[in-house]
């Protein structure tokens, strides 16, 4: 048997609210006012499709030090932020997954999630090893369009495999079909899209079934069975509707987070996965669909398994610690497209030193520390002398984890000189449980939310956008530990 | 075992151009400016200066690299000029490698000049220093008044210490500075301000408000060094000597282990320990006269009370409170105003305050002038609580 082994998602902590952006473009565009409703999710200025991937992974992998299970790496995404570097590199180096790993970006639609999913599932057949599929988008619309409401920010990821399977692969159906509804070409940020009812009549509406015909008829299943149908589409009902069609029970069609979230793109459908499996009981069948340049459809049993794995976090628990965010303006900002004033600071060359860069890129993009044999003390970055009582100890240290660790805040401040993208800057000095310290960035946080003492986790995030050179380059960074109980609902004018 | 240069080099002459923003001045007219004053004091000719050291950080908007911008702007005779560069703490560094090369004999008379010009940035504050390929890497795009900022958090949960006490006890430091400041001609800000203007600041870095903040300022300072027998052949009576030049940089210790408690300077600790053996001081609550420390943030000052030992860990904010450091307490502090009043033109600061400590022990501070001072302290403080190089010196009367 082989089939998914873990799952986990990744959601941003902050939650547009919808009727700031309508009331906003009022003026403009009227029309919008139908979906002032509920939130859509909103990455942070420090996110982009590559730390969301990494955040989903490690909601999945969870903080075993040993990864080396994990034999390959799908990248999904339409909005990865290099055309031409490894995208997923980046996310295995921050996984501090093995060097003969192998890490695969894939795109060019939005169901590039599931062609991504029946590729692990391919490799894990031929006996490949644990594959981890990654799904991430972080899509860009234009200001006072329906996309910037229905959109959202997110990620998902699944590890493929055949040991412990929770729910077992029982087959898809793909169809590739050039149906244009939307495109996007190279070097441009926002999709040009074509009529709504022509996309949903002629394309979703035809494609999609018989791709569910083919994954139901190899699998050998009743539509009528499938316990949860998960379709995600920004057209209302479209779930409903094809299932419907499709002959599967309206009760089984997956609620899409539409309220909270929005549409995250190609994680969509796994972010939904992700949830689903969450509550999913022994032999329940799932179905999972998705659209674009043809159509894509997969099918599970859950299994016995099921309760065996858990999430880190988990999508349920990211969902309940949300901030709804009131400020548009923060929005378009963090989304580039707002150019706010920076003042001189503002003007500060960013420029990264690649060799440097990959010299230390385990330190870097993996959080590796430097561990002492023989005083257990814990340096960060790595060196090769360690501190003992002033009598330094040459080659003494070994790769140790800091990035799964939890730390508290020894000092800090919170600043609003420097330029900073959501200004006051924090930062200060966290030592980590076991051992360590590191003088690091505070984001996601609100002006209270640290303290000296404060417990923080570290998150895999953007550290300096190069613009002379389109270089963006990533570190960690510390935030608060939070549970559903101690969220607050509602973001500060000040939120990072 | 070294002997220190305790009382083995003297001040023949110094010179400090008037502090601030000085727009009508270059870095070159500023170092004339102190130069001048210097050589003026020392009544010497440039043919008898015998080497020079040129303390100078930021040479991407000041003067440039080596000693040839002030070989050149002093017009020197081909002496030799090194240039010296260790954060806040390079004019100390100047004044060490002169009185050191005239202690060993390699030098009869060494000039010693700081200088920087940072208005020419184009804004306020600080730029942001270039610190190699690696650290901008991780390291946060830190500020300093953020980085000093955290010895307040870090002080705080250490002594127990009430954040609004903690604000108090810092605005007084500041408070203190201007009203010294205010007496002295050449200090960047000459005006007193009440407590309600420096609690009612705008933030800066939390907890620090801006009139928690040193100034940032243009300006130049200038010291001629020489033995007590050169001195005194050249007619020079009162002389004021060194006692002790140390200082300490960081080995990392700080930041790469879990020991350090974030709410005092370590190295501020190790250098005033060795330079109170240097100088034979003992009891340094009663043998300190004076101190120019370097307050960049009052944070800083507060906290480098208690590491220079002239208060009990956690007693600085009653001191400050109690007026202990004020111009007319026990110890006064920053009695020339301060990097906060003063100004603080980062390569010229340390030579800054040796200025000052050399018009008190000579009695020639004017409205300032303290009763009978015997030995002052200087302390320089480059880079940040965390990983940084600190500088004490003691300078006193000959034979105090």
């Amino acid at each position: 048997m082989f089939g998914i082994t873990g799952y986990g998602g990744y959601v941003p902590r902050l939650r547009l609210a919808r009727r700031a952006v309508v009331e906003a473009n009022a003026w403009y565009a009227p029309h919008l006012a139908g979906k002032a409703k509920g939130t859509r999710s909103m990455s942070n200025w420090d996110e982009d499709s590559i730390t969301m991937a990494v955040a989903a992974a490690r909601d999945c992998l969870g903080a075993s030090e040993d990864r080396s299970h994990v034999r390959s790496v799908l990248l999904a995404s339409t909005t990865l932020p290099y055309v031409e570097r490894l995208n997923a590199g980046v996310v295995c180096e921050a996984l501090t997954l093995r060097e003969d790993v192998e890490a695969i970006d894939m795109g060019g639609s939005q169901r590039s999630a599931l062609s991504a999913l029946t590729q692990a599932m391919a490799r894990v057949r031929t006996g490949g090893g644990d594959a981890l599929v990654v799904a991430s988008d972080h899509r860009k619309t234009r200001a006072a369009s329906s996309q910037e409401l229905d959109f959202g920010d997110g990620a998902a990821a699944l590890l493929v495999g055949s040991g412990q399977v929770i729910a077992e692969y029982l087959g898809a159906g793909t169809l590739s079909v050039d149906f244009i509804d939307h495109f996007r070409t190279t070097g441009e940020d926002i999709d040009y899209a074509w009529e709504e009812r022509w996309v949903r009549d002629e394309g979703i509406g035809k494609l999609v079934p018989r791709a569910i015909a083919t994954a139901l008829a190899e699998a050998g299943v009743e539509a009528e069975k499938i316990d949860h149908f998960i379709f995600p589409s920004t057209f209302q009902k479209m779930d409903l509707q094809l299932a419907r069609r499709c002959g599967i029970r309206a009760e089984a069609v997956v609620d899409a987070l539409a309220a909270q979230v929005g549409e995250t793109g190609v994680p969509h459908a796994l972010l939904l996965l992700a949830q689903v499996l969450e509550r999913a009981r022994p032999s329940q069948l799932i179905l999972v669909a998705q659209f674009g340049s043809g159509a894509q459809a997969v099918l599970f049993r859950v299994t016995d398994a099921i309760g065996s794995f858990r999430p880190v976090k988990g999508v349920s628990s990211q969902l309940a610690t949300g901030v709804e965010e009131h400020n548009y303006t923060k929005f378009l900002s963090f989304k580039e497209q707002l150019r706010l004033e920076r003042g001189m600071r503002g003007e500060q060359d960013r420029k990264t030193a690649l060799s440097t860069a990959y010299r230390h890129k385990a330190a870097i993009l993996g959080l590796v520390a430097g561990r002492c044999e023989v005083t257990g003390s814990v340096h960060f970055p790595p060196s090769r002398l360690s501190h003992d009582q002033g009598r330094p100890l040459q080659d003494t240290q070994k790769p140790y984890k800091l990035a799964e660790r939890r730390g508290r805040v020894l000092s800090w401040s919170a600043e609003s000189l420097s330029f900073h993208r959501s200004p006051p800057h924090h930062y200060g000095q966290v030592d980590f449980d076991g051992g360590g310290r590191i003088l690091m960035e505070f984001t996601d946080v609100a002006q209270g939310d640290i303290d000296t003492g404060t417990e923080v986790e570290m998150v895999f995030r953007i550290k300096d956008i190069d613009e002379l050179r389109g270089f963006t380059r990533y570190f960690w960074k510390a935030t608060p530990v939070r549970t559903p109980s101690s969220s607050p609902t509602e973001s500060s004018a000040a939120t990072a | 075992m070294a002997t220190g240069i305790k009382d083995k080099v003297a001040i023949l002459g110094m010179g400090c151009s008037k502090f601030g923003e000085r727009w009508d001045a270059s870095p070159e007219d500023l170092m004339v400016e102190a130069y001048s004053e210097a050589m003026a004091d020392a009544g010497i000719e440039p043919e008898q200066l015998d080497a020079a050291w040129f303390s100078t950080h930021m040479d991407d908007v000041g003067v440039g690299r080596g000693g040839t911008p002030m070989g050149i702007a002093l017009r020197l005779p081909n002496i030799g000029v090194t240039r010296v560069e260790n954060f806040c703490a390079g004019g100390s560094e100047a004044i060490r490698a002169a009185v050191y090369a005239v202690a060993a004999g390699a030098c009869d008379i060494a000039l010693a000049l700081g200088v920087e010009k940072l208005k020419d940035t184009g804004y306020g504050g600080l730029p942001v220093a270039t610190v190699g390929t690696y650290i901008p890497q991780w390291y946060p795009n830190a500020v300093a008044p953020a980085n000093f900022a955290q010895l307040a958090s870090a002080y705080q949960r250490k002594h127990g210490v009430d954040a609004a006490l903690l604000k108090r006890a810092i605005a007084h430091v500041s408070i203190k500075s201007h009203a010294n400041g205010a007496k002295n001609p050449k200090a960047h800000f000459q005006q007193a301000v009440t407590e309600e203007q420096v609690l009612k600041a705008p933030m800066i870095a939390q907890p620090l408000g801006l009139y928690d903040c040193a100034g940032v300022s243009d300006g130049a300072a200038a010291v001629i060094v020489t033995t007590p027998e050169i001195a005194r052949s050249l007619g020079k009576r009162d002389l004021v000597t060194f006692k002790a030049l140390q200082v300490a940089v960081s080995n990392g210790w700080e930041m790469h282990s879990n020991e350090w408690d974030g709410s005092y300077v370590h190295t501020a600790r190790i250098a005033a320990r060795k330079a109170y053996a240097e100088a034979g001081i003992t009891r340094p609550r009663e043998q300190i006269s004076m101190t120019e420390v370097h307050d960049c943030f009052s944070i800083t000052e507060l906290v480098t009370m208690e590491d220079l030992g002239l208060s009990e860990d956690g007693g600085a904010v009653r001191d400050v409170l109690d007026g202990h450091f004020d111009a007319e307490g026990r110890i006064p502090c920053q009695i020339d105003g301060g990097l906060k009043c003063f100004g603080h033109p980062i390569g010229a600061s340390g030579i800054r305050m040796l200025y000052e400590m050399y018009l008190q022990l000579q009695g020639r501070a004017g409205a300032r002038q303290l009763g009978d001072p015997k030995v002052g302290l200087t302390h320089n403080l480059g880079g940040q609580p965390s990983q940084n190089v600190c500088s004490v010196s003691i300078v006193g009367r000959e034979g105090a």
